[in-house]
């Protein structure tokens, strides 16, 4: 297998290099690539959309058909990792710790959850003390994480940014709460009920814009037809229909993003992890 | 404004959306929006279709801007056709599949009725578009759809299989984006109609010539082309059986198209005969698929496995007639697709119904088969007729062409190999045929005549009806064949 | 000799992606053990997204963001010169791509997870002894 992978992989990499042959110079402003599509792009679009970053008004406007779908991909992504892991079994073994002394309550077979006074606290298999200064540097940071994340998404017709990285950065702070504290400290705060909604929700915002413009009598997607429905410049249209799509772009990625966590890192079972 | 382009591809995907919804509010709601759905869509692909045969190919500008700078969809005949087969095909088998997924997967049939709807998102999107980049988005959806779905069938080695699966599909759709990659190098554009207008000036470079292999292998990856087929038997075999009946006939047939689609409207047929040289390889590559799917299908001890080889077989003559390079075995190629994707539609629900009762399909288990599932039994038989290329069902038309082709092309080996794979499926499917039939119930003494009669135990009513009318398609698709390939398929081809 | 140098030096961006998507390739197949396979799984996707954004890159030109677009109404009047910004195209599909392939990376992940409950290890010729056992 070592070997025969070895002819394949220098055979792939004789054909690339074979194809690299005949490319224009790295970096060559008359590449046919930096020629045909990009100069109508770069001239056309502010005048078009009112959007100055090019990437996010391509991206959400001239080729929002694809954006549509790679949201629905990552949805997709969120709904497998939940159909193959997500174990509803409630598991028999808990560990309490009584918190005063320190000592470990090993509890086996119990179907029900005890009920923690203030004296005890669920604890997991694996539990290390958690550090006072990790916690609190993440306590406050996380608020900020999440300002920016609603920043880059609300900017992303301006600057670099938009959906999907907006929605990373919020779903990330959501984890780093998994991390500092513990994946029951995020479960309780998130049901995982409100994220399998989100997550559809947020792809449903995009398609329910773009579908919209049907019965307005555009084509799909056309966000100029929405201009009745939005009070405003009629002119900057284009860019607020953007700013709608990547707003349901970012709640669907923040929602996924938890989704994939939580299920790999507990395997599927919601109650410990990392 | 006429927005049924947009709808066939969109209705699935928002009824997959509020499926999901459902799922976590009311998961009975989930089933009748899916219904709903499909329906929507099959309704806009039989418009689109009428029109297309009325009117000439459709243009829809997706946000209104105009390709290439815009992503376009535009449906010719190919299309339309290839749209109306998937979207039926997902229709039928959803109302097939209300009963099997309660008896597979009930703790989780809202979310499996979403991912279904993704997928079939996923192919109608592939058929539909008229964009190399936005095809590679969609081949993704269907991917990752079917990598979750083959893990949820089998609980013990489906994971497995799944992953090599993941593996495998990774590489081809990578080599298929790296294609698109060195094609828009070379033309700075995205659109096919686009890049087809540019290339013809570009014949000699060798960009083009390994963005043309670095595609074709990606695609011929995803539709499991001997030798690339190595993860198709178990993936197929492991997954649930309401998704192995619409992955198994759909997921190769729309591969076959999009294979079909660059030949014709992107590269062309003069860059790919006269350019280039390979023609003759490929077919000789598809006779051998078809040799040896015939060969594997024989060496199968379950019935579903069996079955998978006859997909890796018939994906050689699919291959071998778009490859032939005339008329007639391109002819033959495009209504091979039709036809398989019904033929092994039909086929799968017959396994289908089996798995509903007997729950595993190992040879052995078959027996007397007959006596209890008798209609079943019978869309089996009438199938399996139609795959070996009995007249008048409607495997034996397209057969017909690709073998008047491969005679018109001079390339006997290819027909022989037709043949010959037509007798393999023969012995195969008798010998089915004897264990359902001739071998009685065992019942541990020996004594066959004295067993009591069996008694009928048939899959559910709407199990059975579907699986009827599939079957007796075979026959209407087949005596309807000349309209098929008059109205459709030489319209199209003269077109380009 | 020096033609070859030249050659290599002015396309030295598409050469680093060939050798990385050999890498990545390479792990893919031929690693015994699965989350290696993944990780090479992730390099080979890298590497194709390093080629397109290669593409996308032109000499003397800035990020696709259209300076003083926004703000006053002399700033629509400005000309823009194409050849200061580079190709947002390639960078709108890696958006794209890098979805899809971490989409795919979370959805591989999960088999893993898979796997692992069901049979306690991840390496292959392992998982081919248990499944051959069965």
């Amino acid at each position: 297998m070592k070997f025969l992978g070895f002819i394949i992989v220098c055979l792939t990499g004789a054909l690339l290099l074979y194809g690299t042959g005949e490319f224009p110079d790295w970096g060559d402003p008359g590449s046919p690539a930096s020629m045909h599509l990009s100069n109508d792009y770069i001239e056309k679009v502010v005048e078009q959309t009112q959007v100055p970053n090019l990437v996010t008004a391509v991206l959400a406007d001239y080729r929002g058909f694809d954006t549509m779908f790679e949201t629905a991909v990552v949805f997709c992504a969120g709904l497998a990792c939940f159909l193959l892991l997500r174990d509803f079994r409630e598991k028999k073994e808990r560990f309490y710790r009584h918190v005063p002394t320190g000592v470990i309550l090993h509890v086996k077979d119990s179907k029900k959850i005890l009920k923690t006074g203030k004296e005890f606290e669920h604890m997991d298999k694996d539990w290390v003390p958690s550090d006072l200064i990790i916690k609190t540097v993440c306590r406050i940071l996380i608020p900020f994480i999440q300002i920016y994340a609603l920043y880059v998404v609300a900017h992303g017709d301006f600057s670099p940014g938009g959906g999907f990285q907006g929605g990373v950065i919020f779903g990330s702070s959501l984890i780093l709460l998994a991390i500092s504290y513990d994946l029951k400290t995020l479960v309780r705060r998130i049901k995982e009920k409100v994220l399998g909604i989100y997550a559809a929700v947020g792809v449903l915002i995009y398609v329910g814009i773009a579908a919209i413009c049907m019965p307005m009598g555009g084509n799909f997607l056309d966000y100029s037809k929405l201009a009745p429905l939005v009070p405003g410049d009629p002119h900057h249209i284009r860019a607020l229909g953007m700013l709608g799509v990547e707003i349901g772009v970012g709640i669907a990625v923040t929602a996924v993003m938890v989704i994939i966590y939580i299920n790999i890192v507990s395997e599927g079972r919601h109650d410990e992890g990392l | 404004m006429d927005n049924y382009p947009a709808l066939i591809v969109v209705t699935p995907l928002l009824a997959a959306l509020l499926a999901g919804l459902a799922a976590w509010i009311e998961e009975r709601l989930s089933y009748p929006i899916a219904l709903i759905g499909l329906a929507i869509s099959m309704f806009s692909a039989f418009k689109v279709l009428m029109q297309v045969i009325s009117s000439g190919t459709i243009h829809y500008r997706m946000a209104g801007w105009a390709p290439p700078m815009g992503i376009e969809y535009s449906i010719d005949l190919l299309n339309a056709m290839v749209l109306m087969i998937v979207v039926s095909i997902a229709f039928f088998n959803l109302i097939a599949s209300y009963k099997s997924v309660d008896q597979e997967i009930n703790d989780r049939a809202g979310s499996f009725y979403t991912i279904y709807l993704l997928f079939v998102t996923g192919l109608l999107g592939v058929t539909a578009t008229g964009d190399l980049f936005n095809l590679y988005v969609l081949i993704e959806i269907t991917s990752l759809t079917s990598y979750a779905m083959v893990a949820l069938g089998d609980k013990d080695r489906g994971p497995l299989a799944s992953l090599n699966y993941v593996f495998i599909g990774v590489i081809g759709a990578s080599f298929y984006l790296l294609g698109v990659g060195y094609l828009y190098m070379q033309t700075g554009s995205l659109n096919m109609a686009d890049v087809a207008n540019i290339l013809p000036g570009l014949h000699g470079s060798s960009t083009i010539l390994t963005a043309f292999i670095l595609c074709m292998i990606g695609i011929w990856i995803k539709m499991a082309l001997f030798p690339m087929h190595v993860w198709l038997p178990n993936a197929y075999s492991y997954s649930p059986v309401a998704f192995a009946r619409i992955v198994a006939p759909l997921m190769t047939k729309v591969m076959v198209y999009v294979m079909i689609r660059l030949m014709i409207t992107v590269f062309g047929y003069d860059y790919i005969f006269e350019t280039l040289n390979i023609a003759d390889a490929v077919v000789w590559l598809a006779t051998l698929a078809v040799l040896a799917g015939a060969v594997m299908a024989l060496a199968q001890k379950n019935l579903k496995k069996m079955l998978t080889y006859i997909i890796v077989c018939e994906i050689g003559y699919m291959v071998g007639g778009a490859w032939i390079g005339n008329q007639l075995g391109m002819t033959g190629a495009i209504l091979h697709i039709l036809n398989d994707a019904l033929m092994t539609f039909a086929l799968f629900l017959a396994v289908g119904n089996m798995v509903y009762k007997l729950k595993t399909v190992d040879l052995i288990d078959l027996k007397g088969l007959f006596g209890k599932m008798p209609w079943t039994m019978a869309g089996f038989v009438l199938t399996a007729f139609s795959i070996i290329g009995v007249p008048p069902t409607c495997g034996f038309f397209s057969k017909w062409y690709l073998i008047l082709g491969a005679f018109e092309a001079g390339a006997y080996h290819f027909a022989a190999a037709l043949v010959i794979s037509s007798l393999i499926c023969a012995v195969l499917f008798f010998k089915v045929f004897e264990i359902c039939f001739f071998e009685p119930m065992s019942d541990g003494h020996g004594h066959a005549d004295l067993t009591p009669p069996v008694k009928i135990e048939e899959a559910p009513l709407s199990m059975l009806i579907v699986s009827g009318l599939v079957s007796l398609s075979l026959i209407v698709a087949g005596l309807y064949s000349g309209t098929i390939v008059n109205t459709v398929i030489l319209p199209f081809l003269k077109l380009q | 000799m020096e033609d070859l140098l030249a050659l290599i030096v002015a396309k030295y961006n598409y050469w680093l992606y060939v050798i990385l998507m050999m890498i990545g390739l390479y792990a893919m197949i031929a690693k015994n053990n699965l989350i290696k396979k993944l990780v090479g799984m992730n390099i080979f996707q890298t590497a194709i997204i390093l080629f397109y954004i290669s593409i996308g890159y032109k000499q003397d030109a800035t990020i696709p963001i259209i300076q003083n677009a926004h703000g006053g109404q002399d700033a629509h009047n400005a000309v823009i010169h194409a050849a200061d910004y580079i190709n947002p195209l390639p960078h709108v599909l890696m958006l794209t791509a890098i979805v899809v392939s971490v989409a795919t990376f979370g959805v591989a992940m999960a088999l893993a997870v898979r796997i692992y409950q069901r049979y306690q290890t991840l390496e292959e010729d392992e998982l081919r002894m248990r499944l051959s056992e069965e």
